[in-house]
């Protein structure tokens, strides 16, 4: 409890630092550059990479702590996740993560993060704080995709090879459901209200909407592209809106990005963007979507009321993930 | 009490029994979890003393196939444990000189779902056993056109790639860079002149001259002399954009490349390969299966490894979609239009309903990267690019399935 005060007071105290300090900055975009072993960090408002960060081997996923006073990054080669100072980009410190870390989410409460192990079948689970491993849990094969609940209480891994979404229990670190899915599913994320579960299938070609409680399938979202073969049209990454209004399916060798209605499960749109499109982030108020495209190595900036793309951005080799954290 | 009361209790008690059996069938039924099921595969291999070939550095691996198999196992065991599904893998190798028949038999009567490692006569053979009639059987190192055209058998699949498909592959290659105009040598075993008739079946097809056709009958040691014979050999090809060879043992082919009359790139089974699948495959996730059958075996994955992780896979994802063990069930939701399998080759693989061959990209590879991957863009099919390579519904005469 103490340490968890300082912790916060620390926080507080950094966050005053910052503000006080300096003109107002915009808010930055984070991006993993998966086979160039650095972050480009994008300025919000220019629009251009500003910085360019050297880290781990193979960084994919990233994750700013809940105050973004920390970046979490998966350096999935080094096997290790590593604990970034945002503002100086030094790396703080390690946290032990099992064998290559791909994807993991930051629990609510700020101090768990659940890490997919892709080689080893298994997630673990480390408390940031201490710094230490909490729990391994067996999963299917080559865990990827990882989700928590708004309310904190469960967490899925869904495992590509096993085809498969586990629900674990957040406080007993048990599966608590098995539920199928199509072939190789790659992304999770629960709806802001957080009573569905979307589930992404690259190879299956769709994404598998479930009712949380009673965890069954509730929809399936199929898409198709004039033009585009159908096995081209790979479901990866995606983002919910919190107003519940849109959600953003990136179609990976299809090199768009679908625009799902949230709430009829309608593909209203399809924006073309980069080659290989793979992760996506919003911006704070969620007016902008970046997209990481994979193969052409840049980001494309999505207006989100206007459903178009407005700006190609190079990054480094093979951008993967992007997180935003707002002026710091 | 009287015999009525009596009936009555009896019947509450059957019907609470039930009742509470339906119920907790509901419950079970509400996630994916369900009923144990226990499912044994049989891995029948006919191991062959390996060919003598002229190099003596590689050693050639003695478990190719099995090593595969065993990793299809593991990973169908991953995704098994959370449905109650349990996997087991019967092996059963035999050698050069025993009785295959026999042993065929015994495995049959243990299970009805078997992966085979074996030639084309042996295979046949096991195919035709009445104990194999209700059987499942997916081969997984045979490339023989012929299994799957005219000698093809209703309880038989493919998860290797025929001869055709390979063939195929390095044609439209071929047909992108316009290397169109060949030269073939083929090599004197009979597996050489099946992959030499594949190819000429692909330049007919995609429309590519072969100017130039010889028969390597040297029996000189290569390491030696190959400087000096194999330009020679090849001097008397006319003008050609691509040497392809047939050695599929691997014994002279390798001392091809770079070391030919004219300067021309070698393909085939030297130089650029057309395989199921070869160590440098690294895209769409598959370096993570590399990874796992390297940490398991100590060596890379060749194409029988993946063809036979590819069949264990199969019926594991046949199980885990039907919940059953029953190799008829498993057969026609093995070739229905619902079959699905993710192979690290970046499309979906599914069978063939017209002759039971599993339908593949074919990566084009040198041993430290993968070139090209086949279907190649602009080669169109309409309905499945994958189609473009191998026999197509139109060319099977196939009537068994």
């Amino acid at each position: 409890m103490y340490v968890l005060r300082c912790w916060g007071l620390f926080g507080v105290a950094l966050a005053l630092s910052l503000v006080s300090s300096g003109p107002l900055a915009a808010g930055e975009i984070w991006v993993s550059n998966e086979k160039d072993n650095t972050i480009s960090v994008i300025d919000e408002e220019s629009l251009d990479v500003v910085r360019t960060i050297d880290v781990g081997e193979r960084p994919r996923g990233i994750t700013f702590s809940k105050d973004h006073s920390v970046l979490f990054l998966c350096a999935s080669d080094s096997d290790t996740v590593q604990v970034i100072d945002p503002d100086s980009g030094e790396v703080l410190n390690e946290l032990p993560s099992g064998e290559d870390p791909e994807q993991f989410v930051l629990h609510p409460d700020n101090r768990y993060l659940y890490i997919a192990n892709e080689d080893d079948a298994i997630t673990t689970v480390v408390d940031v704080e201490s710094r230490k491993v909490v729990a391994q849990i067996d999963v299917g094969v080559e865990p990827e995709g990882m989700a928590v609940s708004p309310d904190g209480k469960i967490v899925i891994t869904t495992s590509e090879s096993s085809n498969m979404a586990h629900w674990i229990d957040a406080e007993t670190h048990e599966i608590i459901a098995n539920t199928l899915v199509d072939q190789r599913p790659r992304h999770a994320s629960f709806t802001a209200d957080g009573r569905e579960l979307w589930v992404s299938s690259e190879i299956g070609g769709t994404v598998t909407v479930f009712d949380v409680e009673s965890q069954s399938e509730k929809a399936k979202i199929a898409f198709e592209i004039r033009g585009v073969r159908p096995d081209r049209v790979q479901p990866v990454g995606f983002e919910l809106t919190s107003d519940g209004k849109y959600a953003f399916v990136a179609l990976g060798p299809a090199n768009r990005v679908a625009v799902v209605d949230q709430k009829t499960y309608e593909v209203l749109d399809y924006i073309l963007v980069g080659r290989r499109v793979w992760h996506m982030t919003f911006n704070g108020d969620e007016s902008l979507l970046f997209t990481t495209n994979g193969v052409s190595g840049d980001v494309t900036v999505i207006d989100v009321e206007k459903l178009q793309p407005v700006k190609t951005i190079k990054v480094g080799r093979f951008p993967w993930d992007a997180a935003y954290r707002p002026s710091p | 009490m009287s015999w009525k009361h009596f009936e009555s209790s009896w019947w509450c008690r059957l019907s609470a029994v039930a009742c509470f059996g339906l119920a907790l069938l509901l419950a079970e039924g509400k996630s994916a979890a369900s009923e144990d099921l226990e499912v044994t595969i049989g891995y029948l291999e006919r191991a062959l003393p390996p060919a003598p070939v002229l190099s003596n550095l590689e050693t050639i691996p003695t478990d190719q196939g099995l090593a595969g198999a065993q990793l299809g196992l593991a990973d169908n065991n991953k995704t098994g444990k959370f449905l109650g599904q349990e996997f087991t893998l019967e092996k059963r190798i035999v050698d050069q000189d025993q009785d295959l028949s026999e042993t065929a038999r015994e495995l049959l009567n243990r299970t009805n779902l078997l992966v085979t490692n074996m030639a084309s006569e042996d295979l046949l053979v096991v195919a035709d056993m009445p104990e194999a009639r209700d059987a499942l059987l997916i081969n997984v190192s045979e490339g023989d056109i012929e299994l799957r055209n005219e000698s093809c058998r209703r309880n038989l699949v493919h998860t290797i790639p025929s001869r055709a498909m390979l063939a195929d592959a390095l044609a439209q290659f071929a047909v992108q860079k316009k290397w169109t105009r060949w030269a073939l040598i083929e090599g004197p075993e009979s597996e050489d002149h099946a992959y030499a008739k594949a190819l000429e079946r692909s330049a007919k097809k995609f429309d590519i001259d072969i100017l130039g056709k010889k028969t390597w009958d040297f029996d000189a040691d290569m390491r030696r002399s190959a400087t000096r014979e194999l330009p020679l050999f090849a001097q008397s090809f006319p003008e050609h954009d691509l040497l392809v060879v047939t050695d599929e043992r691997g014994d002279f082919g390798r001392y091809l490349p770079y070391n030919v009359w004219i300067p021309r790139p070698v393909a085939g089974s030297e130089g650029l390969r057309p395989d199921a699948w070869s160590g440098a495959v690294e895209q769409h996730g598959a370096a993570q299966l590399q990874r796992r059958f390297r940490g398991a075996t100590s060596r890379s994955m060749r194409p029988v490894d993946y063809a036979a992780w590819a069949a264990v896979r199969t019926i594991g994802e046949a199980v885990t979609q039907t919940k059953s063990n029953d190799p008829t069930v498993l057969r026609s939701y093995i070739l229905s239009d619902d079959f699905e399998l993710a192979g690290y080759k970046g499309r979906k693989l599914s069978f063939r309903p017209w002759n039971g061959q599993l339908r593949q990209p074919i990566p084009l590879s040198h041993p430290r990267a993968v070139v090209a991957q086949a279907p190649l863009e602009g080669f169109l099919h309409q309905h499945n690019e994958m189609d473009t390579l191998g026999l197509d519904r139109a060319d099977s005469l196939c009537s068994m399935f």
